[in-house]
């Protein structure tokens, strides 16, 4: 008999969200917080770790606000941080195309979406300031997509009713991050933020029980430094690249979130990751990435595999149409190749898994275009898809228009991550978390285009009205840089980077990476089972204690080392995968897009278990995890269950 | 840059059709060359708006080499080290050229003033006709000098391609539709001088002018 | 397939550097090109040599990040392509390929491949935004955008600020990264107020950074990863002509 995965603790509960009518919850919190006179902003120092959409935003907020900010980023810059990579468009209520949109129904689309798994409160908000985002980011100058009467042009994205996705082309993310970016260069020229880019948080310092700084290391340098302040920010990402192959950039990491977690800040969710069905498969075993393609191919192209394994090797073309089994409109009939994300992602897996995928590894489905371009003509095929194409086409040197496309799901984005309560603040008191690092307002599942959605509401909008009430309180004591939490932090980074490299053993950082993701995208990617889950842990930490003994990392600390980033960050995801599992393992029910195996209604479909998992899962980090549950209740919003036959 | 290579290409053309003039015949050109002496007068006193227009065009011209040293320099500098292996992909061979074909066209023009304004360095070198100056200039065993002159109105021509569409994008020129219109006009003004510069030498030594 | 790459290798911004020659064998055609560096990488780190440090994020092309000149040419053969989206079926088995950093004055080499590129932020710094405080937006649609500038603006704003711009114009000059940030913001009604200065503070940024003039070469837009036009530096000429005048 093993020792038991997790042990439980007490609830916990978010004491600074008001209760009452839900649309005046965040006025009235912003008129409870007490407020910081301007003239004693200047003497208040936040570290804001990370320039995303939620990072950026927050620092250029906190800077004009005049606080004196200090921003970190791992990048050469911080306008490179992945938001920028974000394609398809930013929602919001703004009701312009008088489609019936109002901030409630966009509230009820992100709970419902988000399989009722996110509290009621937050989702709210994030409706009511998504309006001022569009305004917002109009007057930084971002070109969003107009029509002709020059008035902003509007999509329907992700399945919804009405048409509230803003969207700049392909490039909804890099538009959205310039603005942030530039607003934030305007406050570093003029002095109100002191910008490190090239440097990674490794440590975070308590002092007293308070969040007050962070140990960095300039990675150009490898000098190992330390930063004190009245309150840190997290805006450090999220995690899928604990399956080695996501959608994430190279760099995304779980360092920030992780070294906070081990301080005592809970980890909520970590099991909740997002999986996007149309990626362009992996080519083979120096696959470093997957790429995504947007979702709207899916409205014409149709998805099918060969029904029998053995013609799985045959070009598309020389099986024939009764051989062909187009499995989502077989199953769903009424959605067809329209399901949502998490659906379709589950039956490309699942066809992959009975021996019928298609391409190198059997790992990919066919996207088919050839009825639309029979039926619309090539042309019009173009002008929709041209860009999308040709991206595919670069990437895999396959013509689409001539051989189906080959799809397969990828790791795209993550909802679990630090507890923030309604202030954004983590259970370390003066550590506040924002953007896809928190564990957010998603819930089980994330709707499109509400990722950037939620970054910039936090940065912009929320934090920069909350942060205040804690700081209300500062400036507070100095911390001197021999107090012995400092000097502790300090020296237990120094000392990991120094085991990192003592180890010398004879395998690469990325060959145990590679090997971890392929234990969570089996055992805790889109379907997950007791008995999967089990053995992932053991794996786990078989490879965990494998890469301690037998990791490889060349050169010095003092010197640019982009291996001795990579392990450093590499060691942090064992543990953050060992909780994941721990996670998936404990959540005996399908919720989202993750489908547990021994939950599910008698045709196969996800079962919800609302009296039993309508809870957040915050984890408490040590030797054994504690569980803290934070009850979900819905005053508003009824659970009910999705259902796409 | 923009401003003096104007300058100097309004010059060049009105020198081009100056030395037309020698297929009308020994006495118009000379009268011509005269007639350069006398603008202005009696405004002005003889050979003033010539010295004006010299005393102008030497500045023109020291502005513009000012101008590209400082450009050349500043080049320089901002690649401190070269790259081992370099492949030009887009610049045309004018626009590549420019400094060098630029250095080749002032030498030239210190020698094309010792030759037929000066006649320091003209076999006949009288300066009250000109037009035997060019004659003898260009006569067939003085090849070399044909030679060079073709090199330096070649060298001209390119300057030209990529200086006048370099200068009216430098002065704002800015839609794709006047690019094309610029790069277009630039290289059919430079023909035009080539053809019109080189004309002359080819025609003292086919004989067509003599 | 078999190639061999011949890759610049500067220990630290002291070294001088030289370029030294690894044959890299069994590379699929589909791998990208820094897949295959990292494939290169992984055996020199078990042979116990040094692997050679290149930036990369992304690797979709839009981070910015990655860049090196490939057989002498800004991110490579490929038109309109980043390196981390250039395949290694772009190459033939048996290539012997080239691979330096960018190189600039304004982007001193940290080591290898890797380039400081923080001039770039600078210019930003010096003007390229538009000043407007959180909460003090208008309505969105209080000010109608003509759709022609909505679209040329974002074609401006396209850049991905990765200097390949600087690394291929025989110059080292940054002008279309200025004037693509000039023109993204200078097409929009809400970038009016800050024109003038705007130009005038972000060119003299770019001079102190150390980069070079520009002579309307064009090396820059060919090798853009975004194909950002050559016209938009006319655009900056004529925006600076005017903006001196009204200063």
């Amino acid at each position: 008999m093993t020792a038991p995965f997790w042990t439980e603790g007490d609830p916990i509960a978010d004491r600074a969200a008001p209760d009452g009518p839900i649309e005046t919850r965040w006025e009235r919190r912003k008129f409870a917080a007490k407020l910081v006179n301007p003239a004693n902003r200047r003497k208040l120092t936040v570290i804001v770790i990370g320039t995303g959409l939620a990072g950026g935003s927050a620092a250029a907020t906190l800077a004009e606000a005049g606080y004196r900010v200090r921003s970190y980023c791992y990048q050469d810059s911080p306008r490179r941080a992945h938001s920028i990579a974000a394609q398809g468009g930013i929602n919001a209520a703004k009701n312009y195309r008088n489609d019936g949109d109002s901030i409630y129904r966009l509230f009820y689309d992100t709970v419902k979406g988000g399989d009722f798994r996110a509290r009621e409160s937050n989702v709210y908000r994030l409706a009511q300031v998504s309006v001022n985002i569009i305004d917002q980011c109009v007057a930084q100058g971002v070109p969003f997509a107009r029509e002709y009467g020059g008035l902003l042009d509007n999509r329907s994205f992700g399945g919804t009713q009405v048409s509230r996705t803003f969207y700049a082309r392909g490039q909804t993310g890099q538009q959205l991050l310039l603005g942030a970016y530039q607003a934030m260069e305007r406050q570093i020229g003029l002095g109100n933020i002191e910008m490190f880019a090239r440097h990674e948080m490794l440590e975070l310092i308590v002092v007293d029980g308070r969040a007050r700084g962070v140990v960095v290391r300039d990675l150009v340098t490898g000098e190992v430094s330390t930063d004190v302040a009245d309150a840190v920010v997290l805006a450090s990402g999220g995690y899928g690249n604990v399956f080695f192959l996501s959608t994430n950039a190279k760099g995304c990491n779980v360092t920030a979130t992780w070294r906070a977690h081990r301080k005592g800040a809970l980890f909520a969710n970590p099991c909740y990751t997002q999986i996007h069905p149309t990626c362009i498969p992996e080519s083979g075993t120096h696959q470093s990435k997957l790429t995504l393609m947007s979702e709207s191919l899916r409205n014409d192209g149709r998805v099918w595999v060969p029904r029998r394994a053995e013609d799985c090797g045959k070009p598309a073309a020389d099986i024939p149409e009764e051989d062909r089994d187009y499995y989502l409109e077989r199953i769903y009939p009424s959605f067809g190749n329209l399901v949502p994300r998490d659906i379709a992602s589950r039956a490309a897996k699942n066809v992959c898994d009975e021996g019928r995928g298609v391409g190198p590894g059997g790992l990919g489905v066919y996207l088919d275009f050839a009825d639309a371009i029979q039926r619309l003509g090539r042309k019009a095929v173009e002008a929709k898809y041209g860009n999308l194409f040709e991206m595919y086409q670069r990437i895999t040197g396959e013509d689409p228009y001539e051989v189906p496309m080959r799809i397969y799901p990828a790791v795209h984005y993550t909802m679990g991550g630090l507890w923030v309560d309604y202030d954004l603040q983590s259970t370390i008191p003066g550590l506040f978390v924002v953007g896809e690092a928190n564990f957010s307002d998603h819930g089980a599942n994330r709707l499109g285009a509400s990722a950037l959605m939620q970054g910039l509401a936090d940065g912009y909008f929320v934090l920069p009205n909350t942060i205040n009430h804690y700081l209300a309180a500062g400036p507070f004591d100095a911390v001197s840089p021999e107090d012995p939490a400092v000097v502790e932090a300090r020296a237990q980074v120094e000392d990991r980077l120094a085991r990192l490299l003592a180890v010398d053993g004879d395998r690469t950082v990325d060959s145990f990476h590679r090997e971890l993701g392929h234990i969570m995208w089996e055992y805790c990617g889109m379907e997950r089972t007791d008995e999967g889950l089990t053995k992932a842990i053991g794996l786990i930490r078989g490879l965990r204690d494998d890469f301690w003994t037998r990791v490889k990392v060349p050169g010095t600390g003092e010197q640019l080392n982009q291996n001795l980033e990579k392990a450093g960050r590499v060691a942090d995801f064992f543990e953050l995968a060992e909780l994941m599992c721990i996670d998936a393992l404990h959540r005996a029910e399908s919720a989202g897009g993750h489908f547990r195996a021994e939950s599910q209604t008698p045709d196969g479909e996800a079962l919800r278990h609302d009296d039993e998992f309508s809870y957040v899962a915050a984890w408490e980090y040590g030797e054994v995890p504690t569980l803290h549950k934070e009850d979900l209740t819905f005053e508003y919003v009824h659970p009910s269950t999705r259902s796409y036959k | 840059m923009a401003v003096t290579g104007l300058l100097l290409v309004v010059f060049l053309y009105a020198h081009m059709v100056g030395n037309l003039k020698v297929f009308v015949g020994a006495e118009s050109f000379d009268h011509y060359a005269h007639w350069l002496r006398t603008i202005g007068m009696p405004l002005v006193p003889q050979d003033w708006y010539l010295w004006i227009q010299r005393f102008v065009l030497t500045a023109a011209v020291i502005g513009h080499i000012v101008a590209a040293t400082i450009l050349a320099r500043r080049a320089r500098k901002a690649r401190p080290v070269r790259y081992v292996h370099r492949t030009r992909v887009q610049g045309s061979y004018a626009a590549r050229t420019m400094r060098w074909g630029g250095v080749i066209i002032l030498l030239f023009v210190i020698y094309h003033i010792l030759d037929l304004t000066t006649g320091t360095l003209n076999p006949v070198g009288d300066r009250q006709h000109p037009y035997a100056n060019v004659v003898a200039d260009f006569a067939p065993d003085r090849w070399y000098v044909t030679v060079f002159y073709t090199l330096a109105i070649l060298s001209v021509g390119f300057h030209l391609r990529h200086g006048l569409f370099s200068a009216v994008r430098t002065l704002g020129q800015r839609t794709p539709r006047g690019e094309r219109l610029a790069r277009a006009a630039a290289l059919a003004l430079s023909a035009v001088l080539v053809a019109g510069y080189l004309s002359v030498p080819f025609a003292v030594l086919t004989g067509l002018v003599d | 397939m078999d190639i061999q790459v011949r890759v610049w290798r500067q220990s630290g911004p002291s070294d001088k550097g030289r370029m030294v020659t690894y044959d890299v064998k069994d590379i699929s055609p589909d791998a990208s090109f820094l897949e295959m560096l990292d494939v290169l990488n992984e055996k020199l780190i078990l042979d116990g040599d040094d692997p050679v440090a290149f930036d990369h994020d992304c690797r979709e092309g839009i981070c910015g990040m990655c860049g090196m000149m490939i057989n002498g040419v800004a991110h490579g053969p490929e038109r309109a392509t980043t390196t981390c989206q250039l395949h290694m079926r772009h190459f033939k088995d048996g290539d012997v390929i080239d691979v330096e950093p960018w190189r600039a004055a304004a982007f001193p080499v940290i080591k290898d491949l890797v380039v400081n590129r923080g001039a770039f932020d600078r210019i930003i710094q010096a003007g390229g935004y538009i000043t407007a405080p959180t909460g003090t937006a208008p309505d969105a649609h209080a000010t109608p955008v003509p759709k022609p500038d909505a679209d040329a603006a974002f074609e401006a704003a396209t850049c991905i600020g990765c200097g390949a711009c600087v690394a291929a114009c025989p110059n080292g000059s940054s002008m279309l990264f200025t004037a693509a940030k000039v023109a993204h913001l200078g097409l929009l009604p809400q970038g009016q107020p800050e024109r003038d200065t705007r130009v005038i503070d972000m060119l003299e940024a770019q001079d102190e950074a150390g980069f070079g003039g520009c002579t309307n070469m064009g090396e820059c837009t060919t090798v853009c990863p975004k194909g950002i036009p050559l016209t938009l530096i006319g655009r900056l000429n004529n925006d600076y002509r005017k903006a001196l005048r009204n200063t």
